[in-house]
Parts: C-alpha cells; structure tokens; sequence
C-alpha cells in the first residue's frame, strides 16, 4: 500500500505542475508540450485505479493523436506571443481568487467525507481483467450509446474537413464531370454573317485614254483611289 | 486521511486542484483560444480522473464498470471537440489573421 501512496503522490504532484505550466506557459508550444506530460501522469493515476484500458486509450488518443493535432496547429499558425500575453497580470487577482474559491469549496466538502478505503478487487476483476470487463459492459449493456458515439466521431470528421477545406483560386485543374457534359454547341458558335459587299467606288471615267503618253497615269490613278 | 492509504478522498482533491487549476487558466489566457482549448481538455481530464475514482472505490461491484463507460463516452466526445474546434480555430485565424478572443466581437446580437 505505501508504494501505492508513493506513486499516488509522485505522479499527482507531476500531474498538477504541469497543469500549472500549461496556463502560465509563455510559448504555446511549451503549453502543448506541458499537457503531453499531464495527459502520460493522468494516465499513471489511472493505472493506479485499476483503469488499465482507459490509461492506454488516454496516451494513445490524447498523447497520440489530440495533442499532434494541437501542435500542428500551433505551428501553422503565427501567433504573436507579446500580444496574445497582454492582460495576464490584470487578470490573475481575479483568476487567482475564483480558482481559490473552487478548490476551498471542494477541500470543505472532501475533508469531510469520502475516505473510503479502497474495496478488495472482486474475483470476477481478476479473472476477466479490465478491458474484458469494460468490452462485455460496452457490448452488451451500452451498445446503443456506443452506435451515437461512431456516429458523434462521422459527425466530427465530416465537420472538421468541411470547415478547412477550401477551393484554391490559383490551381488549375480539370473538371471532368464538366467536360463531359460539355456539348458542341456550348463551345461553338456559328455566326450568321451578312456579306459585306462593297459598294462600287466612283465609275473610273478615265478609262478611255488609254495612255498614249507614260505621264498621264500617274494622274489618272491618284485620281480613282479615293 | 492518513498518509499511509490513498482514499477516494485524495483522488477527489487532485480532480478539484486540477479543475480549479483549469478556471484559472481561462481566466488569464483571455487573448490566446488555443491556451483557452487545452484548459478545457484539463477541466475534462479532472473530470474523468472523478468518474475513474468514484469507479475504482465503488463498494457495489455490479456497478463499478459504469463509470469507466462513462470516461469512455468523454473521450470520444472530447476527441470530436477538439478536432471541431481546431477547425473552427484555422478557419478564423484565416480570416481575421487573430486569435484574440477579446476581438472576436463582429457578431452582433
């Protein structure tokens, strides 16, 4: 039991630092990272409680894949650090006595009652083992809200890509629904065009001295261009 | 509450600490939504650190897997949470190229 109590505090006192980091962090990548290490000391907590399936489900699916999201984000986005800190300090007399408040109020109630001694793990626990405890119970008794949970996660995946995908105006690409449906009179169009005839310039009147002389031609034409 | 056994007290405390610890953080990281989005992951993990406990010291052993169920209904929502709010956070910082809640006041109503 005190190895139990050993750990208990160890893993608490890791766990409630790095919450403590997380909201006083500087960088929101040394917030992300904080909340890696208070996710993995959570998980320790919870092994101590015997939730052994829930502890691998929290590392993998938080550590694993929430937190790689966040820090995804954090590294796509510029964020300016001085600005986003502004206010800091005008809040925390505030934030500081709200917190105090909570954990005041939780302290009167828990002091009180609830040190229960923790029960002797029944024979069914420690035959089947918790995960097969906790599949029988999911499949048998919770199936139904375990169908609205996929359905929840289909909900959530079909949301997050509809809100980030965008149309770039920039790419070129090919519409092939489009160019099937193209039809020839869509791309081509015939033009009636009324001939354009061109009126006949003046009669050439000086048509009839056919040149006895080589200087006269010169004039007649000059004369019939206009 | 001795120092020899952890009862369900102990646990309890630290899910209190942990979720007040949480309320702070929303309190001073006003301007910056991602800070905001990982204190509401840690009021969910205090959250689930409770159910887990009340699970573990339950005396009634036909009950004591319900609230396992329940942490596993929790994650999968809050797994869905964030990956919506994180969409919702891209989006707006594409737009308004900020992420300071305090400036997020164009909607009217």
């Amino acid at each position: 039991m005190t190895s139990i109590t050993a750990l208990f505090y160890i893993f608490s006192s890791v766990l409630l630092f790095a919450a403590f980091r997380v909201i006083t962090a500087r960088s929101t990548v040394h917030a992300a990272l904080f909340l890696v290490l208070a996710f993995f000391s959570a998980s320790c907590i919870w092994m101590l409680l015997r939730a052994e399936f829930l502890a691998i489900t929290l590392v993998l699916v938080y550590v694993g894949a929430v937190m790689v999201l966040f820090l995804f984000v954090v590294m796509m986005l510029d964020i300016n650090v001085d600005s986003s800190r502004a206010g800091f300090w005008k809040h925390l007399p505030l934030a500081g006595f709200v917190g105090a408040l909570i954990a005041l109020q939780m302290a009167l109630v828990l002091m009180r009652g609830f040190n229960l001694q923790a029960p002797q793990p029944s024979a069914k626990e420690l035959e089947l083992g918790n995960t097969k405890l906790l599949g029988i119970e999911l499949y048998t008794q919770y199936l139904y809200p375990l169908q609205l949970a996929a359905v929840l996660l289909l909900v959530a995946i079909i949301a997050a890509i509809a809100l980030t995908l965008r149309e770039r105006k920039e790419s070129r690409h090919m519409g092939a629904s489009q160019q099937v449906r193209a039809k020839k009179a869509d791309r081509l169009r015939i033009i009636k065009v009324a001939p354009t005839i061109e009126a006949p310039s003046a009669p050439v009147t000086s048509i009839a001295p056919i040149a006895p002389t080589p200087p006269a031609t010169p004039a007649a034409d000059s004369g019939t261009k206009p | 509450m001795t120092l020899g056994a952890i009862t369900l007290g102990h646990y309890l405390s630290l899910g209190g600490i942990l979720f007040a610890l949480s309320v702070i953080g929303i309190f001073l990281n006003r301007r910056n939504l991602i800070v905001l989005l990982m204190a509401i992951e840690l009021m969910l993990l205090a959250v689930n650190l409770n159910f887990i406990a009340f699970s573990h010291y339950l005396p009634l052993e036909a009950d004591r897997m319900a609230g396992q169920v329940f942490v596993f209904f929790i994650l999968t929502v809050a797994a869905a949470e964030s990956a919506i709010g994180l969409a919702i956070l891209v989006v707006l910082f594409r737009n308004r190229s900020s992420i300071n809640v305090e400036e997020l006041d164009q909607l009217k109503g």
